[in-house]
């Protein structure tokens, strides 16, 4: 009799092991880098409350000025104890939450929808593989991601106590560890990976702008408590250390992984629980140009990306007026903001800073938008549209209008939002709208060079074009750190954005501007001279 | 007989590898001209030159009377195009991407559109993700062929449709070939080029190695002949052209290449035939004689 080897027996988690050292091998930059940016500006925060606020007096000055304005309250809550442990738990504390979160859901559906929906996951489903595994070996990922950062918080903070530095940790990690399993679930529900990802930072806005409310409006306070990044914030890290509130989120966390589970269990693979809803059967009459297509193919993001700049921008209008009594009477802070890029005055100091942000933001939008060119040619898209009657000048024209034009947007509700909430609560509605339209509109050719960058490489060296995010970022970090670290002017001139008048405050000059246009121009000229010369990828 | 397209001597290169190596192909006004080759032997490369997508390092093309890279966008009003691998947007539906490549031509046929989607039982009101691939064919199909183009340029149009589905496809390139529309057909399905093509070009590793109508290919290859003679056979193994002979009593199983059939017959007849099979040569022979000579390379290549 011959004896065949029993076959293991196949549960619906067989595989997951696999899969978890794919999911690991193939993160292996992303996670770090995400670890990496979380931990530096946390530790870049406490760094510069340390050097800012030295006395006890000092801090309790701050601890008042943050607790008495709302607008501070609805963006970072209150602030429970004034050493520089506590200011730093309570100014990266919820903001952290949320980019944690974020980490997770991105990481949680690039493993399970986002596989799905490409198809590989049926490759891989076809193979030794539970149900449950794909799942199950994601969530592990965003959970040991999502430890690894608690840890490190922890160490990192611990000279500033310990009981403090572990809340802190625990509070980040039980953020990640929520938030994966909101990911999990938003994957079961629909089709579409963006949609997924929609769905998951959504929650995220959601959570952050339920507890904004509760913090900042008298009496509200039980809408904090609503809020999973609430939960979070009630630890109270160096003000309390309540523990016991992480229990919140994990037994949420707990919860929403049981129904993600029951969810796989109903559906068929590549299917989710919300049917795509139909398309037109003709298309509309304005679909007949490549603008008209790229219009339709990035309005989605143009929108969502001009409502971030919108609430972004109330808010530091909201702010500015109480920026004065925030920092009073401390040198060190004046110092700063105004080497951070003002002349003078402190209110125009903190709006200049804040449009240099925005700006430097409006500038990544325009090369996003620019670089789905890149996309579509990568994706084969681009070949029955360039197979048709039309030239490729045409085709890069559509997406590149967009990007410019969208970046104007972006500048242009940035003004409109700050000068609202900052012309109301000084009462200047008709002076300050204006004023600010004209400090963003000013950014306009500095915000323009990187798109400008991205269609010279598309055109010139296409395998490169996704340099231009790192050019992007690196003029975003010499705006941002390099005033901190005292940079050399050289250093700071490579930057577009140092050269732009900074208004309110400054003197307008318009040769600048003039020169920026032009090399804006030069490069996009680059860009279509490249196009028209080189293959297609295929 | 007007010339569509013709190309002589095309090479490009990507990197070190030379996938177009002087290759020559010639399409005449009119015709469904079948382009054979196993994969990577530069279909796909040699299409998206016609198209101007990629520029040709050596060689010429014509395409249309033009130069298909300079005047690619007035050329591409003439034509239409099926790429082997349809991908489409997401967030599109298929009626949408339809029309949208059709106006983008100058212009799509309404009542052609309907009764396509029709006969291809497309559902256009799929967004592009939730197609199936040869879903996603079928909108490509039915934007092509509801074009007024005088030229259609097909790529493995067919490799994701069912049986059924490349029966109606098979009749749709008939209507176009009445209708006087020249078609350029890249395809790996033998029977479909068989029944659809009049002339065909076989190329490998980037050049061409046969070109003719199907009779003039056929000549070149090998009938098979089962004959049951009157007696045993005699001197057949000696006549010219005759190969693979297997004598059982007074049966006699051969190969003969096809010029000399007439000859090999005239011997049987001799001894006398009592029952004769006999079978022309499939493309699918042709093909694959090709095929065997890159295998037999292959396997000479020292590893």
């Amino acid at each position: 009799m011959s004896t065949l080897a029993a076959p293991r027996p196949m549960s619906s988690l067989t595989g997951t092991r696999s899969l978890l050292r794919l999911g690991l091998r193939r993160d292996r930059i992303m996670i770090p880098v995400w670890i990496l940016a979380l931990l530096s500006s946390l530790f870049s925060t406490l760094g510069g409350y340390r050097g800012l606020y030295k006395t006890a007096a000092e801090r309790q000055h701050f601890a008042d000025g943050a607790n008495g304005n709302s607008s501070t309250l609805a963006f970072y809550g209150p602030l429970h104890d004034p050493s520089l442990g506590g200011m730093t738990a309570w100014r990266m504390g919820a903001l952290g939450a949320a980019f944690v979160g974020v980490m997770s859901v991105l990481l949680v559906i690039r493993h399970t929808r986002a596989e799905e929906e490409e198809g590989r996951l049926e490759l891989v489903g076809a193979g030794v593989v539970g149900r449950r595994a794909a799942l199950t070996a994601a969530l592990l990922v965003a959970v040991l991601a999502a430890l690894a950062l608690g840890v490190l918080v922890m160490l990192g903070l611990a000279s500033e106590g310990v009981a403090g530095a572990v809340s802190t940790g625990v509070g980040w990690a039980a953020a990640g560890i929520l938030f994966a399993a909101v990911g999990a679930v938003a994957a079961q529900v629909t089709e579409n990976a963006r949609a997924a990802r929609g769905i998951g930072v959504g929650v995220i806005a959601a959570a952050y702008l339920l507890r904004a409310a509760g913090d900042a409006t008298e009496g509200a306070g039980w809408l904090t408590w609503l809020s999973p990044i609430g939960w979070i914030e009630q630890i109270r890290p160096y003000g309390g250390d309540r523990l016991w509130a992480a229990l919140l989120p994990l037994a949420a966390a707990a919860l929403l992984i049981a129904a993600a589970y029951a969810l796989i269990e109903h559906r068929d693979l590549g299917a989710g629980l919300l049917a795509p809803r139909p398309g037109p059967a003709e298309a509309a009459p304005g679909l007949r140009s490549p603008l008209a297509l790229a219009w339709r193919l990035q309005s989605g993001s143009l929108y969502g990306w001009a409502c971030g700049f919108l609430v972004y921008g109330l808010v530091v209008g909201g702010i500015a007026k109480g920026i004065g009594d925030l920092v009073g009477g401390n040198s060190g802070t004046n110092d700063l903001i105004t080497k951070m890029g003002g002349q003078s005055g402190l209110v125009d100091a903190f709006l200049v800073t804040c449009i240099g942000l925005m700006s430097a933001m409006a500038s990544l939008y325009g090369v996003q938008a620019a670089l789905r060119l890149r996309t579509e040619e990568g994706l084969q898209r681009v070949e029955p549209l360039l197979a048709t009657a039309v030239g490729r000048v045409r085709w890069v024209a559509g997406h590149l209008l967009i990007a410019l034009a969208g970046t104007v947007v972006m500048l242009l509700v940035s003004g409109l939002s700050i000068g609202l909430t900052y012309g109301a609560s000084v009462g200047d509605l008709g002076g300050k709208v204006p004023e600010l339209l004209g400090a963003v509109l000013v950014q306009t050719p500095a915000a323009w060079v990187a798109v400008g960058i991205g269609i010279a490489l598309f055109g010139l060296a296409p395998r490169f074009s996704p340099a231009a995010w790192a050019v992007v970022a690196g003029f975003l970090l010499l705006g941002q750190l390099g005033p901190v670290l005292d940079l050399g002017q050289a250093v700071m001139d490579l930057s577009p954005f140092t050269h732009v008048p900074k208004l309110p405050g400054g003197t307008m000059d318009a040769t600048p501007l003039i020169v920026l246009t032009a090399i804006v121009a030069a490069l996009i000229a680059a860009g279509l001279y490249g196009i028209r010369r080189r293959d297609i990828a295929t | 007989m007007n010339t569509a397209l013709s190309v002589s001597g095309l090479v490009k290169t990507f990197g070190r590898t030379r996938a177009l190596d002087g290759l020559d192909l010639t399409v005449s006004t009119g015709e469904v001209h079948g382009f054979l080759g196993p994969n990577g032997a530069g279909k796909s490369t040699t299409i998206r030159v016609l198209l101007g997508l990629m520029r040709a390092d050596g060689g010429t093309a014509e395409l249309l009377g033009g130069d298909p890279w300079r005047d690619a966008t007035a050329l591409h009003r003439r034509l239409a195009y099926v790429p082997g691998d349809v991908t489409l947007w997401p967030s599109l539906s298929g009626g949408e991407v339809i029309d949208l490549l059709g106006r983008l031509r100058g212009g799509l046929d309404a009542r052609r559109r309907a009764e396509l989607l029709d006969r291809f039982e497309l559902d256009p009101k799929k967004k592009g993700r939730a197609y199936s691939k040869g879903n996603r064919q079928k909108v490509a199909l039915v934007a092509a062929l509801a074009s007024d183009a005088e030229l259609l340029i097909l790529d493995e149009p067919t490799s994701g449709l069912d049986p059924l589905m490349e029966e109606v496809f098979q009749d749709c390139v008939k209507e176009e070939r009445r209708g006087g529309r020249t078609v350029l057909l890249s395809s790996h399905i033998l029977s479909e080029v068989e029944s659809l093509c009049d002339r065909v070009t076989i190329i490998r590793k980037g050049r061409t190695v046969e070109t003719g109508t199907l009779t003039e290919l056929r000549h070149l290859t090998r009938t098979s002949i089962h004959a049951e003679l009157a007696g045993p056979p005699n001197g057949i193994t000696a006549l010219p052209g005759v190969h693979d002979v297997q004598v059982d009593g007074n049966t006699v199983r051969l190969e003969v290449d096809t010029p000399q059939l007439d000859a090999v017959l005239r011997q049987l007849t001799q001894v006398g035939v009592r029952g004769l099979v006999s079978q022309p040569p499939t493309l699918e022979e042709l093909f694959l004689r090709h095929y065997e000579e890159e295998l037999t390379e292959l396997e000479g290549t020292p590893r």
